[in-house]
């Protein structure tokens, strides 16, 4: 029996050999060996009964997994902007030029790839990266230095300083959610004394509403999965914290990982389901050991299992489903899609997940940080979380706080704080522009810093990203930019080609090569995805153009030329290598643009 | 006592019954909504977006979008002509679609849905993609310049011909479809020339072989009357009039 045969084989008995199973199984393969052998996919076809070319095509959608070995050791440098501010792209340069390798290109040695990722949620305690899956945070030239070495000398991860991949919770304002301990259990306590009609009717009069971004009303979502006829009901957490400087769900689930189960369960008591999942983010894979403890601990405390506390016929389990790199499973049909084995593409939507999620069943998915509220709201009551936000948006919100500020880290507010406190708080003096809620969201400019963060105003999943007047900020939108097209599933034509035609009329202002007519291509090409795009993600895309170019003007039209059109086509670049052959670097040799 | 359930599409009136989209209550109708990756004959997919219609003021895909009472559907003002052709004019940039070149002109849809959408030139700047031709097929070679991203090959020969021969692979702008074989050739897989799937195609990727402007340029479908009028190529197989081979053919 082959080395490969036997891991797969070790995989397939220690789990259900379901096809739902497979991008897990693919996971574990790729962390083992890091890439997916040919033969670990015919054996894998063979036992699931899958066409190979299902399997391929799964591989290839998930960023974290490869058909090429990448080496020993396997690095991804996050590549947020945030940590490109903190100077990520020239620690990149460093890295590659020391261990003698190209970016993306495995070293022929078979020991090292390096390579970049999207957002790795550790915005507060960049730059960062991932090696072998598991995050090293604070990098600076010293911390390269001596992973190259470590790299180098073969010392396996396991043996690195432990003070690499030390990631501290970071929490620099506490209110009450995070301050307001339950003790373990007590939740479900409540649910057991109150009974989930009841449970219903307070956390519908606490108002609590999605705290993924969208807003819906989480009691009514839990009625409505209730309410729905199917042969299972399922809890799903999502935790697949995707959005650009989004990285509060990463404290819950370090510290407060027993409330979002707690939440769980009492969601799971009140929809009648037995079976519940987290969807973890590949990049948090560093988090899951502690998080399985924790739910074995839960299991023995008959938190989790049969007969849980002992109410007969109330069964509830949570498993861990690992993500691979895919921002698009964020969205709830494509995170079902991804729970089920599958490639993340977002369905066709009615039908809802409440009726039709999860194997076709009735489905509950929900935020971490609003799993968080219900179970607090079960132990404390709806007046008691009534009592903070507004009107519209109750309780607390945990905003993620990066880029230009002296203390950036985890900041519990109220609802209805303005973003001028919020940036007096965290230390950000002459801010340029704050971007709320992540790569999809809104760039606020100073004189819209009134403004609060609510649902009826300003909206947030949790992302807060400043800065200061020193910043390019078209360096951000192209940053946004490429991140859309390399996240985008490709399923709809807008997101799939729209995308790719804005990143080419950026990059046409960037060098300082496009008119006013660009302009105005980009907003028609920004409209049409906001219009006709499948998902959510097709329709925020162009969110940061569309918001720069009306917010900051600026920064595109002192970069124009003073023309009415300009074809794509550049003349002067295209005589680049006739230049080079003739080596010649003189006037003549060029063709100037007048600006 | 019942009434029979309507809608509105361009100010007349549809009926539609349970279970129906937009799109479904109004070919039954005769009603003409331009779309690409939608054939009636099989489930909505909801990809392409060109059945884009107006709905209340919200663009939806009329493929996928349940009809239901009193809607009021804008298939045909200025501006949702206008999002149409400027997806379609997104695909023609994202393939390489010679069309005076191909087979398939005059027969294919992509190319009729645009002419009758007003589209008179790609308007954006090509992609140029580098994409290969498969030929391995003894009786079908797939061009995959023209290729879409519809699915309906892979949807078509899973769901109907029972066979799993293609698959969409990657993600983004590199997406692509790929063939069930350790060599990734189409002749490996079980495919074969009278699948439905060989036929569903709505550009040029899928063509047979043997078989050469059969009808002349000129004669063909979408050269005699708009797609507007003739409808799809699901309308087309049934009159039994399609450019490729079918023995059953009269």
């Amino acid at each position: 029996m082959s080395d490969i045969e036997q891991f797969v084989s070790g995989l397939l008995s220690t789990s259900h050999d379901a096809p739902d199973q497979l991008l897990q199984h693919l996971c574990c393969i790729q962390n083992h060996y890091s890439h997916i052998p040919e033969e670990a996919i015919q054996l894998l076809s063979g036992h699931l009964g899958m066409p190979r070319v299902e399997i391929i095509s799964i591989i290839y959608f998930y960023a974290f997994l490869e058909m090429r070995a990448r080496g020993d050791f396997d690095i991804r440098f996050s590549d947020n902007i945030t940590d490109r501010m903190l100077g990520s792209l020239s620690l990149l340069d460093s890295m590659c030029a020391k261990l003698g390798v190209k970016l993306g290109e495995p070293r022929p040695d078979g020991r090292v790839c390096v390579d970049m990722t999207s957002c790795a949620g550790i915005c507060d305690q960049g730059p960062s990266l991932l090696v072998n899956g598991i995050a090293v945070s604070r990098l600076n030239e010293d911390r390269i230095h001596k992973m190259v070495g470590l790299i180098e000398a073969g010392i396996p991860i396991e043996n690195w300083p432990k003070k690499f991949f030390a990631i501290k919770d970071n929490i620099q304002r506490r209110d009450k959610l995070l301050d307001n301990v339950i003790t373990r259990g007590s939740a479900i306590e409540a649910f057991a004394v109150k009974g989930g009609e009841a449970l219903l009717e307070s956390i519908e009069k606490s108002g609590l509403r999605g705290r993924g971004g969208a807003g819906f009303k989480t009691a009514s979502k839990w009625r409505f999965c209730r309410d729905a006829s199917g042969k299972a009901h399922y809890v799903v957490c999502n935790a697949d914290e995707g959005e650009p400087g989004t990285f509060k769900d990463r404290i819950l689930l370090n510290s407060y990982a027993n409330v979002v189960f707690e939440g769980m369960t009492i969601c799971a008591g009140i929809i009648g389901a037995k079976q519940g999942f987290v969807y973890l983010r590949g990049e948090y894979l560093y988090l899951r050991p502690a998080l399985e403890k924790l739910l074995q601990e839960r299991r023995e405390a008959r938190l989790l299992g049969k007969n849980i506390l002992g109410r007969k016929g109330f069964d509830f389990d949570i498993d861990i489903h690992m993500g691979a790199g895919a921002y698009i499973c964020g969205e709830e049909s494509a995170l079902i899609e991804s729970l089920e084995g599958k490639r993340g593409i977002p369905r066709n939507r009615p039908p809802y997940p409440v009726t039709r999620g999860y194997k076709n069943q009735p489905t509950v998915v929900n935020n971490v940080e609003t799993f968080v509220a219900a179970a607090r709201i079960a132990v404390f009551g709806s007046d008691w979380f009534r009592h903070a936000g507004t009107e519209q948006s109750s309780g607390t919100k945990l905003l993620s706080i990066s880029g230009d500020c002296q203390r950036p880290g985890i900041y519990e507010y109220p609802y209805g704080v303005s973003i001028r406190q919020i940036l007096e708080d965290c230390g950000a003096e002459d801010t340029q522009a704050v971007q709320v809620s992540g790569a999809a969201g809104f760039t606020i400019p100073p004189q819209e810093f009134y403004r609060t963060i609510a649902f009826e105003d300003v909206p947030t999943g949790g992302s807060f990203m400043i800065f200061n007047q020193q910043r390019d900020l078209l360096e951000m939108v192209k940053n946004f930019n490429g991140f859309f097209c390399h996240e985008s599933c490709g399923f709809c034509t807008p997101c799939r080609i729209g995308g790719t035609l804005m990143k080419d009329l950026l990059n046409k202002v960037i060098v300082g090569h496009a008119t006013a007519y660009d302009l105005n291509e980009m907003k028609m090409i920004g409209d049409l995805m906001k219009k006709t795009a499948h998902c959510g993600l097709g329709v925020t895309a162009p969110n940061p153009v569309l918001d720069t170019m009306d917010k900051f003007p600026g920064i595109y039209s002192r970069r124009l030329l003073n023309r009415s059109y300009e074809p794509a086509f550049d003349l002067d670049a295209a005589l680049e290598r006739s230049r080079h052959i003739t080596g010649r670097d003189d006037e003549a040799a060029h063709i100037r643009y007048e600006r | 006592m019942s009434t029979e359930k309507t809608f509105r599409l361009d100010g007349k009136t549809i009926p539609f019954e349970d279970g129906d989209t937009v799109m479904d209550a109004a070919l039954r109708a005769g009603e003409y909504i331009p779309h690409l990756c939608h054939n009636p004959d099989y489930e909505p997919h909801g990809s392409c977006r060109i059945c884009v219609v107006d709905v209340n003021g919200k663009h939806q895909c009329s493929c996928t979008l349940p009809a239901s009472e009193g809607m009021d559907v804008d298939n045909s003002s200025e501006a949702i002509v206008d999002k149409r052709r400027t997806l379609l004019q997104m695909l023609f940039v994202e393939g390489n679609h010679t069309c005076p070149a191909c087979e398939k002109s005059g027969a294919c849809q992509l190319q009729a849905v645009a002419y009758s959408n007003g589209m008179l030139s790609p308007h954006f700047t090509h992609f140029f993609p580098r994409r290969s031709i498969d030929a391995s097929h003894p009786d079908i070679v797939f061009y995959f310049n023209r290729c879409i991203l519809c699915g309906l090959c892979v949807r078509v020969s899973h769901d109907v011909d029972k066979k799993s021969v293609f698959s969409i692979s990657g993600r983004g702008r590199s997406a692509r479809i790929v063939f069930n074989s350790p060599s990734g050739k189409a002749v490996d897989t079980e495919l074969s020339a009278t699948d439905k799937a060989v036929s569903v195609c709505p550009t040029g990727a899928i063509l047979p072989k043997h078989l050469g402007y059969e009808i002349p340029v000129g004669q063909r479908l979408y050269d005699c009357q708009p797609i507007s009028v003739v409808g799809d190529t699901a309308k087309y197989h049934s009159t039994k009039k399609h450019f490729m081979r079918d023995d059953s053919d009269e």
